[in-house]
């Protein structure tokens, strides 16, 4: 029996007064009551049982205020290694007096925007979550690479969440590029108190033609930590754009990332590692949409799973009838280390043209034994040569982070959690 | 050095050796041989620790160490060595990490300083030459995409990396050339000293013209039947083991 009822529940976020975007609220509040939150039986939502799992674990549905940040907070948090600029994130406010503004790049308060035209990407009807937050999101960023403008350091969104008076906090960041830029961004969020927080973020990119544009996730929030975000981009002529989502601890954590192919010769590229342990529940949804001919997709997911985690991953490839000459790449390979881990791989293929190039393959399975014993003969303790094998099976989604400072960091957690670091 | 005493195991309920007896001592070179399936690769198994097999009768003692109460990395750590009949394939794990690990967690159980980078790769340059091992081959993710031949060879580098007191050759003739044989036997033979001891398994009596075995003992269903002299290597060349499974088998339902 939910009692999460849509109006109930959400109605104080869905109250609470704003200045602007009133037409893009109105319309996500719309579209979020006629979706309501997911049924149990929802195909998208089946292996991921949010509705449940925030009814049990969130008791104030209201926004969370930002809290007290300190400079010395914000300079610990960064990771190891970092050089470039950060951008902080206090609940979802964007703090500009914390941040270190990259030169060249117009950056503001999402809240303070006007003629923004958001859910125009993340499209409101596709997900009842990017409804839920086009209807009541509180802040973030508005961030503008203009034309010809290569940003070389990354841009570190440093987010941190803390429940006070509510336990909901949903960020929006809306990313455009003008043609020809070039620019990164790495996602790291840090989780502060005792209580459960639950994160609805939505991140929208337009990029221009002949960009280049990079965006890292590192997830490690712990278990207090629910998460459903939704990035969506749009990918004009000549362009790249590589995501890779690294995530290491939540609650439960469902991440759809969506990729429209809208302009030829481009190139999209999905690459993620889930490590689970304990009860952690990760969903990577992703989709990409190839509407012109000639374009490329790549996509690689690894996870190694344990205790009584659950992965979920969902690989949809839409070929248009237009899209010849597609080439379409999708793997995703688990290993479980428990009985009690489960995994639900499902690639989903719908393919309109003819002429296209389409792979797709996902496997599950145990630590190679026989290898094991290989290493061991060797005189190789049996704990680091099972962190041998395993970072031999999930290490090479970390190449395909170009940012040197956080391949190194993501490696040195990813070996760590593995136990094959010495 | 090594002293097996009517070792049974079985592996998932059936049992496969049933009763072996083998002295090794140090010098020696002792060659097994027999017919396919009686259990020459368990055996080397479980000397090198294989879980899988289950020991249900019978001890083991391996400089006076009960080996079998031993995980199979202290197996290691203590001098055996296994070169596998068939050598597992590892993407990627590098063939230079691999053995750097391998090598310093060795030496760190016997009390050795661990090899920094550039001792480490003279110590490979050095083996490397004495089982004419190509610097590409080791570049590459361990054993992924060798031949055969390659993998043979490998085992052999491997050893001569690690420096074991006890060495048991899995069949690593078959799959190599005559000239590889050569080099392979050559190597093995460098690395004899009257301090460490070496088992080959083979089917043929090619290998033992290279390295010649001090005993030579055939193994039918899980026993050792019959042990002599190089000779009997020769014997079984020429006759096969019907002779020998003959005798072994008429006994058996007399
Ligand atoms: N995992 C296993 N499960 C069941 N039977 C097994 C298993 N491993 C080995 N055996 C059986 O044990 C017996 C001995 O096998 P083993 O590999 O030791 O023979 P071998 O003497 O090395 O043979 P070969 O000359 O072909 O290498 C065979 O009958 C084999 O089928
Ligand atoms: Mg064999």
């Amino acid at each position: 029996m939910s009692t999460l009822t849509k109006q109930d529940t959400f109605s104080p976020l869905l109250e609470a007064a704003t200045d602007n975007f009133n037409e893009q609220r109105t319309l996500g509040k719309e579209s979020f009551l006629s979706q309501g939150l997911p049924a149990v039986k929802e195909e998208e939502y089946k292996f991921t049982q949010i509705s449940r799992k925030l009814e049990k674990e969130i008791s104030d549905f209201q926004s969370a205020k930002p809290i007290e940040l300190t400079k010395e907070l914000v300079d610990q948090s960064i990771y190891e290694g970092f050089e470039g600029n950060v951008l902080v994130f206090n609940n979802g406010y964007f703090i500009s007096e914390l941040s270190d503004l990259p030169e060249g790049v117009e950056i503001s308060s999402i809240s303070k925007k006007e003629d923004l035209n958001i859910g125009s990407i993340a499209k409101p009807e596709k997900d009842a979550f990017a409804a839920l937050n086009l209807a009541s999101f509180q802040d973030g960023a508005f961030i503008s690479v203009p034309k010809k403008t290569q940003i070389t350091a990354p841009i570190l969104l440093l987010s941190f969440f803390k429940a006070n008076s509510g336990q909901v906090v949903q960020p929006r960041i809306w990313i455009e590029s003008g043609d020809f830029a070039e620019v990164t961004f790495i996602e790291q969020s840090v989780l502060l108190g005792e209580e459960t927080v639950f994160a609805n973020k939505v991140v929208e990119i337009k990029g221009g033609l002949n960009t280049k544009i990079n965006y890292y996730r590192l997830q490690n929030e712990g278990r207090l930590f629910i998460e459903v975000s939704n990035i969506e981009t749009d990918i004009h002529q000549d362009s790249q754009f590589s995501a890779v989502t690294i995530s290491l601890s939540g609650n439960m954590v469902r991440n759809n990332l969506n990729l429209n192919i809208l302009g030829s010769n481009s190139v999209g590229n999905m690459y993620g590692i889930y490590l689970l342990n304990g009860k952690t529940h990760v969903d990577n949804h992703t989709n990409v949409d190839h509407t012109v001919p000639h374009a490329e997709s790549n996509e690689l997911y690894k996870g190694i799973l344990t205790d009584h985690s659950r992965g979920v991953f969902n690989g949809k490839i839409f070929v248009r009838q237009d899209a010849q000459k597609t080439n379409a790449f999708q793997q995703n390979n688990n290993i479980l280390l428990s009985e009690n881990a489960v995994i639900n791989t499902k690639p989903q293929l719908e393919i309109w043209a003819d002429d296209v190039k389409c792979s797709h393959g996902c496997t599950t399975g145990q630590l190679d034994e026989e290898a094991l014993f290989y290493l061991q003969a060797r005189g190789i303790d049996k704990m680091q040569a099972k962190g041998l094998l395993l970072y031999a099976f999930a290490g090479e989604v970390l190449e395909h982070i170009e940012t040197e400072s956080f391949q190194a960091y993501c490696t040195n957690l990813v070996q760590e959690r593995l136990g094959s670091k010495f | 050095m090594l002293s097996i005493k009517n070792l049974h195991a079985s592996i998932e309920g059936t049992p496969i050796l049933r009763g072996i007896n083998l002295e090794v001592k140090a010098g020696e070179v002792h060659a097994i041989m027999g017919p396919n399936g009686s259990g020459k690769s368990t055996l080397a198994s479980v000397l090198a620790g294989r879980e899988e097999y289950e020991v249900t009768e019978g001890e083991v003692t391996f400089k006076g160490k009960d080996l079998l109460d031993l995980a199979p990395e202290d197996r290691a750590r203590e001098g055996v060595f296994l070169a596998f009949q068939y050598p597992v394939e590892i993407p990627g794990v590098s063939s230079t990490n691999f053995l750097r690990t391998a090598v310093n967690q060795v030496r760190e159980y016997r009390g050795l300083e661990p090899l920094d980078a550039v001792k480490f790769l003279s110590l490979m340059k050095e083996k490397m030459k004495l089982v004419e091992i190509d610097q590409k081959l080791l570049s590459r993710a361990l054993n992924e995409g060798f031949s055969g031949g390659e993998k043979k060879r490998n085992e052999i580098f491997q050893m001569a990396m690690l420096e074991p007191t006890l060495s048991i050759l899995d069949e690593t003739d078959s799959g190599l050339d005559i000239d590889a044989l050569k080099v392979v036997s050559n190597g093995v033979n460098q690395l004899k000293s009257a301090d460490n001891a070496t088992i080959v398994v083979t089917h043929y009596q090619r290998l033992l013209d290279y390295i010649v075995p001090d005993y030579v003992h055939v193994l039918y269903k899980g026993r050792i039947v019959k042990s002599g002299t190089k000779e009997l290597a020769l014997e079984l060349e020429e006759k096969g083991y019907d002779w020998i499974k003959e005798e072994i088998d008429s006994a058996a339902t007399v």
